[in-house]
Formats: structure tokens, sequence, C-alpha cells
């Protein structure tokens, strides 16, 4: 070994080399052991501290009686479910309608021959409404006034009118994302398509688009995650979603557990999505170094 | 009509700043001209004219003889026909490199698909990048990207090649295969404008040299009498900065 570090062959070095990274990831992994360590307990010191404490609080057994009664929640739970699945169809069918309302209205902002100045002039106007309003205002608005016109049924449905709230309040959110991931992409990548030959559309179609949609779909994602939620917003003009449902066990045994039921099922879905979205983000990172 | 591309006059302006203050030169069929002069001379802006990637303020350009600056001109069909290549390669990223090359065919002249995949693969094999053709841009070093970007312009037919500073982002070991890509084109035939830096290789494969400065061509010539014996005191005090 002394022979070799004398000689300086490539073989020395090579072992010299290893051997400390070897010291060093040992190290790393000691570090990071003892961090997870002081987590574990602090964590579990909080949960014991706030199970010791709270039942000691004056209200606490009414609060348990009429927030976590097992009873009631073993009852309630799978019509809940149930319930949910209708708040999973109405975010099936306008969470595609918001993508392509979406990217129409940020596709309008992008216009840039002057002919089709009003087009773009309508996109502004609408993005600045729509972002403008909270949602469960453009809910009722359009939920119960536009039924009210008296048309025939199925025209009355609040499922549709309530669905075409919802895509029109977040296509808003979602084309002001596309937007920016459209001005996103370099300007030399235009130049190159133009001088290519390649038309205004084209560009936008096979260039752009496809990087820019692929840039923002984290932000998207959190978009979808946020409607996932405000779903149960259209419970107020008459569906009976998951919300509703609990609202409607609520009264019944005159208890709040349904709503907690109710807001574990929102979790259920919630959390993962959120975790995938942040990791995809977290890929885009680390690519873009 | 000898000349495949006249400038005659040409100006251009940003704002208060005069980029280009009457440039005038012409290039014959199967020409190689190169554009030398410092940083911030008009260089880049007036291969971006020639393009039609910027409109011009003033003067005509032609091309064949016809003047192609003509605001009612639809800019796209003369596009085609004058290929570009940048500093940065400008090569989509989100394709692989054959599919970066036969987009504009594809899109523009509509040539058929085995039609299009066999003058694809014949033009990748001719620049000695046949084995990378289904790689991203990314997975490729900078000499080959710039190549990619070579092919991507021929694969449009162009009849003249302009070419901006190809090899200023470049390792100098790459710079020599981008350089040798070069030499073939001109060899082929090609009409091609060149900006650059790398005064040896002007001196060796151009037919001849416009030195800009300050937005006008100070001088123009072949280039053995251009580097050997310069007429103007700013080209001799260029040169001398640069060689
Ligand atoms: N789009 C633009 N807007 C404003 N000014 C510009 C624009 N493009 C170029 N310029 C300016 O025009 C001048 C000439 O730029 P140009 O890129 O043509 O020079 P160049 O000779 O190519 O220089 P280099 O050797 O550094 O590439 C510079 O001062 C530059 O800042
Ligand atoms: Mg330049």
């Amino acid at each position: 070994m002394s022979k070799d570090m004398q000689t300086g062959t490539p073989a020395a070095s090579e072992k010299v080399a290893g051997f400390s990274k070897q010291a060093r990831q040992q190290r790393e992994i000691r570090l990071r052991r003892r961090s997870t360590l002081i987590a574990t307990v602090s964590t579990i010191s909080v949960f014991l501290a706030i199970y010791i404490l709270v039942p000691m609080a004056p209200g606490w057994e009414k609060v348990q009686h009429s927030f976590f009664n097992w009873e009631i929640f073993e009852k309630t739970f799978p019509t809940l479910l149930n319930a949910f699945l209708l708040d999973i169809a109405i975010f099936a069918w306008s969470a595609p309608l918001i993508a392509i309302w979406g990217l129409a209205l940020a596709l309008a902002r992008d216009a840039r021959s002057p002919a089709l100045f009003p087009l773009r002039l309508f996109a502004t106007v609408y993005n600045d409404i729509f972002r403008g309003v909270p949602v469960i205002l453009t809910i009722y608005l359009i939920g119960f006034g536009i039924p009210g016109l008296g048309l025939p049924r199925p025209w009355n449905s609040p499922y549709i009118w309530g669905s075409v709230a919802l895509v029109l309040s977040y296509s808003a959110y979602v084309a002001e994302v596309y937007r920016a991931g459209i001005e996103s992409i370099h300007e030399s990548q235009r130049a190159a398509a133009k001088s290519l030959g390649l038309s205004h559309w084209d560009t936008m179609r096979f260039i752009i688009l496809p990087q820019a949609v692929r840039r923002v779909l984290p932000a998207n994602m959190n978009n979808l995650i946020s409607l996932q939620k405000d779903v149960a917003l259209l419970s107020f003009i008459g569906p009976v979603e998951l919300l509703r449902q609990a609202g409607v066990f609520k009264s019944f045994y005159a208890n709040f557990t349904p709503y907690l039921g109710a807001a574990l099922i929102f979790l259920a879905v919630t959390i993962p999505a959120t975790r995938f979205a942040d990791s995809l983000m977290a890929r885009q990172d680390k690519e873009r170094r | 009509m000898t000349y495949k591309l006249q400038l005659i006059d040409v100006t251009k302006s940003f704002g208060t700043l005069e980029v280009c203050k009457g440039i005038s030169f012409d290039v014959k069929k199967g020409e190689l001209v190169c554009m030398i002069g410092s940083s911030g001379s008009g260089k880049s802006t007036l291969l971006r004219c020639i393009n039609l990637l910027e409109a011009v303020d003033g003067g005509r350009i032609l091309l064949d003889g016809h003047d192609i600056t003509d605001p009612d001109l639809d800019p796209q069909p003369i596009r085609r026909r004058i290929g570009i290549v940048f500093q940065s390669f400008n090569l989509f990223p989100h394709m692989n490199v054959m599919e970066n090359v036969m987009l504009a065919p594809r899109r523009v002249h509509r040539t058929p698909k085995a039609e299009l995949l066999a003058e694809t693969t014949a033009l990748f094999e001719r620049f000695g990048l046949a084995d990378r053709m289904t790689h991203y841009p990314d997975q490729l070093s900078g000499g080959q990207q710039q190549r990619v970007a070579i092919i991507r312009a021929l694969a449009m037919k162009p009849e003249i090649m302009l070419f901006d500073e190809v090899t200023s982002a470049l390792d100098p070991e790459l710079v020599g295969e981008v350089l040798d890509v070069l030499r073939k084109l001109k060899s082929e035939g090609m009409t091609i404008i060149l900006a650059t830096h790398e005064m040896g290789f002007a001196r060796e494969a151009a037919d001849k040299i416009c030195f800009l400065d300050q937005g006008i061509i100070v001088e123009s010539g072949p280039p053995e009498q251009l580097f050997t014996n310069p007429k103007q005191a700013r080209t001799r005090e260029f040169l001398s900065r640069v060689m």
C-alpha cells in the first residue's frame, strides 16, 4: 500500500478517494438517524400532551359526544362514501372542460394579430371578472339564476348549472396558469420556429404549448385539488353530495360527527394528490437544474 | 441577376439606437461571405434582417433580384428559402433530434413521411450523427447539438444559409467538427453568410470578408488582402486586437 502511494499509481489514489467517501457516507447516515430520532421523540411528546391535557378541559365530555361519536360515525360513513361518488362525478366531468376552456382562454389572450383584438379583450375581461368574484357567488348566481329563467327539464338541473359555474370560475385561474407557462418559453424558441417557416399556429401547437403545459403541470395539479374541494360548494344550490349529506345527518342525529367523516374523506383524496403535485414539482426543479 | 443576395443601404434601429446605418454588400451564388467585427457591431441584427426575423427600417434586400423587404409580401415562404443557425442552437428540447429536423418539412412542405424519413436519415449520415437520431438535445454534446441545428435548417432545402457565431458557445475542442460542416457545405456549392470570431477559419475558407464597425461596413474584400493589407485604420486596429 505505502509503495503504491509512493509511486502514485491510479489504483492508489482511487483507494484513498474511496475510503474518505465511505467515511463521509457513514457520517451522513449517523446524522440522519439522529434527526429522525429527535423528530420522533418530539412528535410523540406533543401527541401525548394533547391526549392527556385535552380531556381535562371542562367541555371535553360534550365535545367528545358530539364530534367523536363512534356509533354515529359507523352508521353514517357508508352513506357519506356513497355521496362522495357524486363529488367525484362532478369533478370528473368538470375537470376536462376546465382544461379545454382554460386553454382556449389562454390562447385568446395570446392572440397577436390586431384583427383578433376583440378576442383578446374578451379573454382579459373574462379572466378579471371570474377571478375577481368568489366561486360561491358565481355558483349562486348561475345555479339559481339560470334555472330561474324557467327552462324545461332537464335544463333546469342544478347539477348542470352548478358544474357550469365551476367550469367558468376555474377556467379563469387555469387560463392564467397556462399563460404564465406560455410566456415562460424563451423567445428564441419562437425565433427558431419562425426561421424554419412554421406558421404562428404550428409554432404554438408543436413548440410552445407542449413545453408550456408540461412546465405548469404542478401548478395546475394544485388547481385540480382546489376544485376537488370546491365541488362541495354545489351543496348550497341543491345536489346531495358529500357535504350536503353530512349536513342532513347532522340535523337528523343532532351530532357533528358526520362532518368529521366528510373531512376524512376529503383528506383521503387531497393529501395524496398534494404529495403527488409536490413530487412533480420537485422533479421538474431537478430537471431544470 | 448574377447576385444571389444583395443588400442595398439597409438601416435598422432599436428605439434611438442605430444598429445598421446603411449597409450594402452582395453575395454571389456559392460564395462564402464572412462578417467580422466587435461585439455589438450589428452582425446578428443584420442576419436576422436577412431572414426577416426583424423588419428593416430602410433600404432593400434582394434575393435573386426580388426585394424581400416589401411589407406586402408574406414572409414565411421567403424564410423557407433562407436557413439560419443561431449561436445558442435553439433546438426544441421536448422532441428528439429527428423530430426536430422533420417537423418543419412535414408541416410546411408536406413532404410524404417515407420520403422525409429517407431524406432525414441521409442528412444525419452525411454529418456523422446517424447513431444519435433518437436522442434528445440535452443528451448530446454542444458540437452535436449545433450540427443538428444545421441539419434542421438544411432539411428545409434553403438556397442560402446564415450562420450566427455558431461556434461561440462551444468548447474549443468541439469547434472543429462544426467548422468541418461549414467547409463541406461550401464545397457542395451552398451560398453562406457567416458572422464569426474565428479569424483563422474566415481567412482560410471565406471568399469575401466584411468588417463591420458601429453599424457600417468599414471595409470588405478577399481575405488575403483584408487580413494582410487592410486599407482602413479601424480595420487594422480591430485585427491587431483579435489576432
Ligand atoms: N431586440 C433588440 N432590442 C434592442 N436592442 C437590440 C436588440 N437586438 C440587438 N440590439 C442591440 O443592437 C446592437 C447590435 O447587436 P447585435 O446582436 O446585432 O451585435 P453583434 O454584432 O451580433 O454582437 P455579438 O458579436 O456580441 O453577437 C447591440 O447594441 C444590441 O444591444
Ligand atoms: Mg451576435
